[in-house]
């Protein structure tokens, strides 16, 4: 079951199981989200329309500006927040809003994680293991 | 992470709960990303609008506040990036008695924190430029990227809970661009058309930012032609650093680092040639529509020379639709007492200050003024304001002048 299973370079916050979302694209707290319906709001990202609340985010790279720090905080005073954040690559931005948001977050695999992992998949991520575990799908 | 003795000190509380509270949140993030220890800062710059806060984030300010009374807040000079409004525009924009209640609650915690209010992205232009070898905590992406480069400044994108305790604390973890090695040149950039105006320069910008695709990559930049001014390399900067998350770019023969190209890149590195066609095509990926809302000057802050420019477009102009530009708390004077706000105001425009368009409740704003088609000279700006429900359009500066008496956006 190794190949079902994915280390990732960095690791943050506490271990949850969740339903996978997951799109080769960018992520922006600021740029991409309606944070009030819950729901991607850029046109041109792939998950536009589609809810992340609740969800195991798994996306190639952090975009955009600094807002993203502030805001996962407030999306989580809400609950309308995903559940974690999985990147490729991952900028300084949202791991300070990890840490202030508390939000759990695995970047940096040896592989493009966003093609290996469905939208659908049933995950583990586990920070303090620093591993992604597809359970299903 | 290694600790010092003060550091070790900090964390055990001996110091308060303020700067504990600030390094513990430090370890957390330097952990991440594998810092061997912390580097001395000597300037923190915070972004905190509210809209970005929302009550949550106001709430934990004032806690800090609270916390702060009768102890040190910021050990370094700490000011911050634009806030979530102009008071004095405040009704105009639609903006609700909330949101601004919101605003002076955030200005008074940041106040007894010691924080110093400068409401500005552009403080390498107006407050104090950071000099060659500086280490600092600047948040808004523009200032970062226009002080790496071209300041040859170190800093990473700080968020505002870690600017704001790299303010606390006088310190940031040591990673990323803090570290020689994190500041070498991953791909190499042609330019093949140096651009003129500054919707050019920032259409350059988000060209190479979407190249370079992510935080820890750096361009080095050849064939930029004469000496590009300071409002050019913003308007470059910042629209890169909105497309790509970029924190720092070289320009062989320019920027501080790179007098030549052998001191920032190997010989392997990837190219990529980017064109006039390139330049243009991003621009007129925005044009769906030729009909115009509302123009906007914004993103970054316009400096006094982009005011004085704008105030020459608008003289005997009369314009339909509205005209917003928005400046710093510290240009805005100025601006008056040149004459540019009146020649601005007396074609009908507005001239806010202290605040930056997408960082004010811009969705919000949208609703209530009925803006959807917004056109403006800021590729950062066309970047955002997408996921806000606008359909945002580039133009020149007189284009954008143009379609504020026309209500029309010409075809290029």
């Amino acid at each position: 079951m190794t190949d079902r299973i994915f280390r990732a370079r960095h690791a943050m916050g506490r271990t949850v199981r969740g339903t996978a979302l997951v799109a080769n694209d960018g992520f922006s707290a600021r740029y991409d989200l309606d944070r009030i319906a819950g729901t991607f709001s850029r046109p041109a990202h792939k998950l536009a329309g589609q809810s992340y609340v609740g969800k195991i985010l798994v996306l190639d790279t952090a975009k955009g500006g600094v807002a993203s720090a502030w805001m996962l905080h407030e999306m989580q005073s809400r609950g309308i927040i995903p559940l974690a954040l999985v990147f490729n690559s991952v900028n300084p931005i949202l791991a300070q809003g990890a840490a202030f948001g508390d939000v759990p977050m695995l970047a940096g695999f040896d592989r493009d994680i966003t093609a290996i992992v469905s939208s659908g998949a049933e995950i583990e991520v586990n920070p303090e293991m620093s591993t992604l575990t597809v359970i299903a799908g | 992470m290694k600790l010092s003795d003060e550091e070790q000190d900090i964390l055990a509380g001996k110091f308060g709960s303020l700067p504990q509270q600030a390094l513990q949140h430090q370890i957390k993030v330097g952990d991440f990303f594998g810092a061997a220890d912390f580097v001395p800062v000597s300037q923190a710059h915070i972004m905190a609008d509210t809209e970005s806060l929302g009550e949550a984030g106001v709430i934990w300010l004032e806690g800090l506040a609270s916390i702060a009374e009768g102890q040190l807040g910021v050990r370094v000079p700490t000011i911050t990036d634009p806030r979530g409004t102009d008071f004095a525009y405040a009704a105009y924009l639609g903006q609700t008695a909330g949101m601004v209640d919101l605003e002076r609650r955030a200005i008074a915690a940041f106040v007894k924190l010691g924080v110093t209010m400068t409401d500005t992205c552009i403080n390498y232009q107006t407050i104090q430029a950071p000099i060659y070898n500086e280490h600092v905590a600047f948040g808004d992406t523009g200032v970062v990227i226009y002080s790496n480069s071209i300041c040859g400044a170190r800093s990473n994108f700080e968020g505002g809970p870690s600017a704001l305790a790299a303010g606390i604390t006088g310190r940031t973890p040591r990673y990323g661009f803090h570290l020689p090695q994190g500041r070498r040149a991953t791909l190499k950039i042609r330019v093949e058309s140096t651009p003129d105006t500054l919707n050019d320069w920032g259409a350059l910008g988000g060209v190479i930012g979407r190249l370079a695709g992510n935080y820890w990559a750096v361009p080095v930049i050849e064939g930029v032609e004469g000496t590009p001014r300071s409002d050019q390399l913003k308007h470059f900067g910042a629209a890169m650093a909105s497309f790509g998350s970029t924190a720092l770019f070289h320009i062989v023969g320019l920027t501080p680092e790179a007098r030549q190209i052998t001191d920032v890149a190997n010989a392997d590195l990837p190219l990529h040639r980017v064109t006039k066609d390139d330049i243009d095509a991003l621009q007129k990926s925005y044009h769906k529509d030729d009909r115009v809302d509302v123009v906007v000057f914004s993103a970054p802050q316009l400096s006094l020379y982009e005011l004085r420019d704008l105030a020459a477009l608008c003289d005997d102009r009369r314009f339909t639709v509205p005209l917003l530009a928005v400046t710093s708390p510290q240009v805005k004077p100025d601006s008056d007492r040149m004459g540019y706000t009146a020649r601005i105001e007396s074609a009908g425009g507005i001239v806010m200050s202290g605040m930056c368009f997408y960082q004010s409740y811009a969705r919000e704003i949208a609703e209530a003024k009925g803006w959807k088609r917004l056109v403006t000279n800021s590729a950062k700006l066309v970047n955002i304001l997408g996921g806000y429900g606008y359909r945002p359009m580039m133009a020149s500066m007189q284009a954008c002048v143009d379609a504020a008496v026309s209500g029309k956006l010409e075809r290029i």
